[in-house]
């Protein structure tokens, strides 16, 4: 069975790609994801943010305190720091890259435009196969218009492009006013993919210390609604390659998504659950279903449900359940 | 060239020159050590391209043993130390001295402990180690103790003898100067592979073997001790021409005895040490003034060369001072100076000689008192045995001299810079050197001042820069530039005292140049106008916050010194500000260098100067530091001494014999705290969680009637109490709003939260400067209400035991010390009765440190009496209260069983019989003893005079050993394991920082694996010794582990059974500390997570258990449930380790918590076992 894809350029074995978690964080992990199927691997993403900050306080720790009393000038030996910067991230991605022989896609959250295009091409230096950008924030100041974040993004994704010469995606999460829109535009402005769609942190508020806990929540099987929504409409109408993400457990959600049109799926939560040998049961169960269903390969069946190709494309556009419809005649 | 301090510079030579170096930290000398290790850790070379094997000891004496062990086995070998330190290798110099082994050991000289310790410098130890045998060199710079380390160690190879090679403590070891660095080639030069070869063929070895060190008898000793001579005879000529190759490679001359003056002077000084630079500068200054005077350098002290000595005296001299740097009492003169009258008596030479005592424990030596000894000296009748730098009224010893005097030459900027530790200035200033001194042709000289407490500092920074050598082994005092870093300061310092006219003030400060002017005060102003100063400001604050560096002004404050004082040409200066700040954060991210580049840019448009205006308008003089209602010796003594106006005391005004009154802090009102806790009392569950872990004592709960709230302050708080037992009473929480260091500690631990504003608990932090005056009225009036009845209370919950009184209070420990809330609850708890040893280290500083100790005393007058000892014999001077205490008391029941008639049978059968084992026998016994006094005042006979001055000891008294880490598993283990195995009923509290926290967070063996601390720079590689068990192998001896963060009631139930113990008992206690890299507002959450993850078990053995067929160990702390990376996560001493060796330290960070599971294991185990 041909299970091959192409994504970003790259050609890969199969369209079943871990996505950026912590399963890669370690060299190990990454070995452990390839031998269990993964076609390329996402690293988790390197957070300019996070980096600065640790920077900050530990220069913050290691000094405080001291210039203040004569017995203790200071409180830690003047030890080489080694990197404080992105170095380790990088290293992580030249070892996984000569670990593994399928694609190492890095991921990349930056703050400020010099962070995104630099950190972008140490991870080219570095021997990244392509780059995911991982436009993560919540936009909260209720001053700032759509426009503007939209076309910030758009500059973020130009100014990357400009640097490097390996293939960028954008990873984003669902909350556009136009979904299509602004698909339309990271396409236009020459995104090589989109990563449909990134999961938030989700505050939530613990009842006995009376603290909003945020704490990471995995997925639940029916958040691959949202992205096989738009992976389906969008099929066919951008020329970047989608990639799928939430909510993907079983091998029948991998299906679903290619038959929406997406070029990989990337898991996450699923493996996180079950363990990184359920890669060898998505790929056993979509290897049986192309069998039973007849197809020669993957490329043969992908997107054949996108909106385009469906009898009722109307169903992709449907947004509220029948009774709001019929209220809706009520109130007439 | 290359600008650095002595310690570094001696470390520098020494390393290179060595393959073993064992080490140990004390203050001054410990950077010597730590230098070594980091340039270990890096895998530096020395010159024969092998890294050097640097080992701590656990004490100097394991030290010198070590170092006496490698030299023995053909390693050219060094150890650092000073002071006790070197007092402990003392032993060992004789043998290796005796046999005849070169090697140097080099010595940041420092007073030696009498009737107090000192960290600072004079040559108290070095002379104490002088009739070791031992080769002594003494350098008086930063560049002399560079260039002697190597010439020491090569005279010592050459002539067979050790040295010791000393150089001044702080002044020297911490003094940065530019000095032209010995390259590789020199050194090996001077270290010839000969001189190598014939010490590595003198070792022990197996395959040649020999035996040294045998036991010699009456028959042949002497004969064999006088086989040296011709060594030391040839010891001079060796070093001599040593010092003749050094200046054939580096153009730098030295002799044994440098004589510096007029070839035809009339007078001469001799000295050794850095006071010779200062003593070089005058002789240069008058001599070009028409006086006619000399200086001889005692560089080669010892062997000393009589013939040398008398040659460098030109023929000239009519009478010479020698000065000493230590005080030999009931001697017939300092040993230098009878070391110069006897050369001058056996070679017949006549000069008038007198011998003077000058800068012990760093006192200043400046050109004045120079001045002052060469007109002593001029004098018909010269004193001698005279002292000079102080005023001694009481012997009058002491010599006058004109302190006006200056010999400061106009060509050299001389600056003056007053911070705060937090805020940075020192490192700056430290930075400035290294830019003027790299990069421009100027010398550069640097030195810093701090007081002694370790929260709210205060540091003074003494700059010189200059076209020639800089020879001012003083401070700074008078300056072209005066900086004020700190607003507050013009308050309580009189900065401009030292401006010169014409000079430069620059002042740190909110205010705007329009208004600053108006809210000098009159005495800054009229200085200010009299001295004809230029005046800038800037607001430090908002450039470096808005520019993201939080608090610290350092590099804002930096550039606005370069800006104005023209050192380097503006544009250059920054240039080189930026080129520094990329030097020395660039390893350290990309951020810090940025927000620090961005500072630079926002300086400069912040700074203005301020036109001064003709008359001064404002009034106000320094403000006053004590109040009135403070006693006569508090005010006499201690104020002056907080006021910085300790040198102008008398010797009168001191106690004879180190013996002062407690209960000082609370007169030094320090008000360091930017925001201070408010109690919200409708808020409150009255659980006095945030007054029991208040590291500073200024948290404080009562209870009373609420008729004593009667003409309360308008804002003072209180409310209905919640505990039943004082129904109707009020609960009153108060913080003592002067003597908060702000640390947070309290409202994190806080568990109570307003149920309007979840960020709101209830108590919250707020600036202190609004609510400053209403608190302290608050407080005081707080203080005048009783204190709760301690028999009332039940001890044994936290929320009654913490209305117990502390008599621990306002220590100067650092802002949220883990150590203190331990202190303060053993004060709270038994402080009437307690008799403290405290080893050497934090808790001894802020314990004891002048000027003000926090052991204070309740409305009875009792209190915990104090004292310090040393560092490594605290359990055994400990046990030694304890002997003597049990002894008096059994002396005392032996009286009163033999007078009982006399006393009254009932009552001395109460007495005999009182069991004291708890609070309310205690307080019946006192009664009872006081009713005895009462009678035995009246019986006149010896037995009664007796048991009059033994009657207190029928009470039951507390002995308590406290002390760090280092004490506890290294120096002192020897002796803490025999107090342990002896049984008796002494208390042990180990605060335990996993570091010697006070010398600065060297490694002890309580580190824990995988941690980075000073001396394990690499990240430890052993694990933490587990002292509780082993205390636990006795049997007999009460064993706690607690950590006060993670179960407060059980600290307290620990602390109330070991001490209830009779028997030894001891209580290791997790005390976060600023070494660890945390957050220290929030260190008991640290704690918490430590027991966790398992790192930190609390458990209690007690053998009572065990006699009554129990298992005497509880284990009291869950499975871990953290995985332990996440609480090393929350350690910077840990995670520091994966940023310099990522593969270590995922390898050790494996390690460690496979070894927290096992420990885990074993002591559910043991728990578990049936009785
Ligand atoms: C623990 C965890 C860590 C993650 N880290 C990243 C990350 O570093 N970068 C990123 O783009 N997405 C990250 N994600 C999001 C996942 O890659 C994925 O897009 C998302 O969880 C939805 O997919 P799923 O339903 O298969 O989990 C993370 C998700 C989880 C649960």
């Amino acid at each position: 069975m041909d299970l091959s894809t192409t994504y970003l350029g790259l050609k890969l074995r199969t369209p079943i790609v871990p996505s950026a978690s912590p399963l890669s964080e370690t060299l190990d992990g990454a070995k452990r994801l390839e031998d269990a199927g993964a076609s390329a691997i996402v690293l988790s993403s390197v957070f300019e943010e996070q980096l600065a900050h640790e920077q900050l306080e530990m220069e913050h720790h290691l000094t405080h305190g001291t210039e203040s009393y004569a017995e203790a000038t200071s409180y830690f030996p003047d030890t080489q720091l080694g990197d404080l910067g992105p170095e380790t991230c990088l290293d992580h991605i030249r070892k996984v890259k000569s670990a593994v022989d399928v694609p190492v896609i890095a991921s990349l959250n930056g703050t400020t435009p010099g962070g995104w295009t630099s950190f972008a091409t140490w991870m080219e230096q570095a021997g990244a196969d392509a780059v995911e950008l991982n436009l993560y924030n919540i936009p909260t100041d209720p001053d700032q218009p759509a426009e503007e974040i939209e076309k910030g993004y758009e500059e973020i994704l130009c100014a990357v492009k400009g640097a490097v010469n390996i293939p960028v995606a954008l990873k984003l999460g669902p909350f556009f006013t136009n979904m299509g829109h602004v698909a339309k535009r990271f396409d236009k402005a020459g995104a090589d993919g989109l990563v449909l769609f990134n999961r938030f942190y989700q505050p939530d508020i613990d009842l006995e210390e009376l603290e909003v806990v945020s704490n990471v929540l995995l997925s639940t099987p029916q958040a691959m609604r949202l992205p096989l929504r738009w992976i389906a409409i969008l099929s066919g109408r951008v020329e970047a390659d989608l990639a799928a993400t939430s909510g993907i457990g079983h091998s029948c959600d991998v299906i679903k998504m290619l038959l929406a049109g997406a070029k990989v799926t990337q898991v996450c939560s699923v493996l996180l659950k079950a363990g990184i040998d359920h890669l060898r049961q998505l790929e056993l169960g979509l290897v049986e279903w192309l069998e039973e269903n007849e197809y020669e390969s993957v490329e043969q069946m992908r997107g054949s449900m996108s909106q385009r190709n469906v009898a009722d494309p109307a169903a992709f556009e449907r947004a509220q359940y029948m009774k709001a419809l019929r209220t809706f005649s009520v109130m007439v | 060239m290359t600008t650095i301090d002595a310690n570094e510079a001696v470390g520098d030579v020494a390393y290179r020159i060595n393959e073993v170096i064992s080490i140990y930290p004390i203050t001054p000398a410990s950077p010597m050590g730590e230098w070594s290790d980091a340039w270990m850790a890096m895998d530096k070379p020395n010159i024969w391209n092998t890294v050097p094997d640097v080992v701590e000891m656990q004490s100097e004496a394991g030290a010198a043993g070590a170092v006496h062990g490698a030299l023995q086995t053909g390693s050219l070998t060094t150890t650092f130390t000073a002071s006790q330190g070197l007092l402990l290798m003392i032993p060992n110099l004789f043998k290796i001295a005796g046999e005849l082994t070169p090697t140097v050991i080099h010595v940041a000289a420092r007073t030696v402990a009498t009737h107090a310790l000192s960290i600072f410098g004079d040559h108290s130890d070095v002379m104490a180690a002088r009739t070791t045998g031992f080769g002594m060199l003494a350098s008086s710079s930063v560049q002399e103790a560079h260039d002697f380390t190597l010439i020491s160690h090569a005279a010592s190879l050459e002539s067979s003898i050790p040295f010791i090679h000393f150089f001044d403590g702080f002044r020297t070891s911490h003094e940065i100067q530019k000095i032209e660095r010995l390259d590789d080639d020199v050194l090996h030069a001077m270290i010839t592979d000969d001189l190598v070869r014939r010490h590595r063929h003198r070792a022990l070895s197996p395959d040649r073997p020999v035996i040294r060190g045998t036991a010699q008898n009456p028959d042949v000793f002497f004969q064999a001790r006088e086989t040296v001579n011709p060594y030391y005879d040839a010891c001079a000529d060796k070093t001599e021409a040593a010092m003749d190759r050094f200046a054939e490679l580096t153009g730098r001359r030295y002799h044994p005895f440098d004589y510096h003056g007029a070839p035809d002077a009339d007078r001469v000084i001799v000295l050794m040490g850095s006071g010779a630079d200062a003593t070089h500068e005058t002789v240069d200054y008058m001599n070009g003034h028409g006086e006619k005077v000399g200086v001889i350098k005692v560089r080669l002290y010892r062997p000393f060369d009589v013939k040398r000595f008398i040659d460098s005296i030109p023929p000239s001299v009519k009478s010479i001072a020698v000065l000493d740097r230590t005080k030999e009492p009931g001697s017939a003169g300092e040993p230098l100076y009878v070391d110069c009258v006897t050369a001058l008596h056996e070679t017949g030479k006549q000069l008038r000689t007198v011998g003077g005592r000058y800068g012990l424990s760093s006192k200043e030596f400046t050109p004045a008192m120079v001045k002052g000894i060469f007109d002593n000296l001029a004098l018909e009748s010269p004193k001698n045995h005279f002292t000079v730098g102080i005023h001694d009224d009481v012997t009058h010893t002491s010599i006058d001299y004109d302190p006006s005097f200056s010999t400061e030459p106009d060509t050299v900027i001389r600056a003056l810079f007053y911070g705060l530790g937090s805020d940075g200035t020192v490192g700056a200033n430290k930075n400035t050197i290294k830019i003027i001194g790299g990069e421009t042709e100027n010398n550069a000289q640097g030195y810093f001042v701090y007081d002694s407490k370790k929260a709210g500092a205060v540091t003074v920074s003494h700059l010189r820069f200059g076209p020639d050598p800089i020879r001012s082994s003083y401070l700074v005092n008078r300056a072209s530039f005066v900086a004020c870093h700190q607003q507050v300061f013009l308050e309580t310092y009189d900065m401009l005292a030292n401006l010169d006219d014409g000079g430069t003030f620059l002042l740190n400060t909110s205010w705007s140049a329009e208004e600053v002017w108006n809210h000098l005060p009159g005495r800054v102003q009229r200085a200010l106008i009299e001295k004809k100063a230029k005046f800038y400001i800037i607001d430090g604050y908002k450039v470096a916050h808005e520019s993201g560096m939080g608090r610290r002004i350092n590099t804002v404050m930096q550039v606005c010194f370069f800006a104005i004082s023209g050192v380097l040409p503006r544009d250059e200066a920054i240039e080189k500000i930026k080129g520094a700040i990329q030097k020395t954060y660039g390893a350290k991210g990309d951020e810090i260098v940025k927000m620090n580049f961005r500072a630079v840019d926002n300086t400069l448009a912040h700074l203005h100067e301020v036109e001064i205006p003709a008359e001064a308008t404002g009034n106000g003089n320094l403000l006053g530091v004590l109040p009135d209602s403070a006693p006569e010796f508090v005010k006499n003594v201690t104020a002056p001494i907080i006021a910085g106006k300790g040198d102008d005391l008398p010797v009168s005004a001191m106690p004879c014999d180190g013996t002062f009154p407690s209960g000082t802090t609370k007169w030094e009102k320090r008000n360091i705290a930017l925001e201070i806790p408010v109690w919200d009392p409708e808020v409150c569950i009255q659980c006095a969680k945030c007054a029991i872990v208040c590291p500073h004592g200024v948290i404080r709960i009562k209870s009373c009637d609420p008729s004593f709230l009667e003409g309360a302050p308008a804002t003072f708080k209180s409310i209905d109490i919640k505990d039943k037992g004082f129904a109707g009473q009020k609960y009153l929480l108060q913080v003592a709003p002067e003597d908060c260091t702000g640390c947070g500690v309290c409202v994190d631990i806080c568990p109570a939260k307003n149920k309007k504003e979840t960020r709101l608990k209830a108590i919250n932090m707020a600036p202190q400067p609004p609510i400053r005056e209403a608190e302290k009225e608050n407080w005081e009036f707080f203080l005048t209400l009783p204190e709760v009845d301690r028999l009332a209370l039940k001890s044994n919950t936290i929320r009654q035991q913490q209305m117990q009184q502390p008599l621990f209070e306002f220590s100067g420990a650092c802002a949220g010390c883990g150590e203190t809330p331990y202190l303060k609850l053993m004060s709270q708890l038994f402080g009437d009765r307690a008799l403290i040893a405290n080893a050497t280290g934090c808790s001894s500083i802020y314990g004891g440190n002048l000027p003000t100790t926090p052991w204070t005393v309740n409305h009875e007058g009792r209190g915990p009496a104090w004292s310090n000892s040393l560092f490594e014999d605290n359990a055994e001077f400990g046990l030694g209260f304890r002997l003597s205490v049990d002894k008096q008391t059994e002396m005392a029941r032996e009286l009163v069983a033999e007078m009982a008639v006399r006393i009254g049978e009932n009552l001395a059968k109460e007495i005999l019989e009182a069991e004291q084992k708890d609070e309310a026998d205690i307080h019946e016994q006192r009664q009872r003893v006081a009713a005895l006094k009462e009678k035995l005042k009246e019986i006149d006979s010896p037995d009664a005079a007796r048991l009059l001055d033994l009657a207190d000891m029928l009470c039951r008294k507390s002995v308590w050993i406290v002390g760090g880490d280092g004490w506890a598993y290294d120096i002192g283990f020897g002796g803490l394991d025999h107090v342990l195995a002896s049984g008796r009923n002494v208390n042990i509290l180990v605060l335990d920082t996993e570091v010697y926290s006070n010398t600065g967070g060297q490694t002890s063996k309580s580190t824990p694996l995988a941690a980075v601390a000073k001396f394990s720079a690499g990240g430890k590689r052993t694990a933490k010794k587990d002292l509780g068990a082993i205390a636990m192998t006795y049997g007999n001896v009460y064993v706690a582990s607690v950590a006060m963060g993670a179960r407060d009631e059980h600290t307290l139930k620990a602390f109330i059974e070991a001490e209830r113990y009779d028997g030894p008992s001891i209580i290791i206690a997790y005390s976060q500390c600023i070494a660890h890299g945390i957050d220290m507002a929030r260190g008991m959450q640290n704690q918490k997570a430590a027991v966790q993850s398992g790192q930190w078990l609390l458990y209690r053995y007690n053998p009572e258990r065990a006699a009554a067929g129990e298992n005497p160990l509880q284990l009291d702390s869950r499975a871990p449930k953290l995985p332990l990376s996440e609480y090393l996560r929350m350690e910077n001493r840990f995670k520091m380790l994966q940023k310099s060796r990522p593969a270590d330290a995922e390898r050790l960070w494996k390690e460690i918590q496979a070894g927290v599971n096992e420990r885990w294991k074993k002591y559910e185990y043991l728990s578990r076992k049936e009785g």
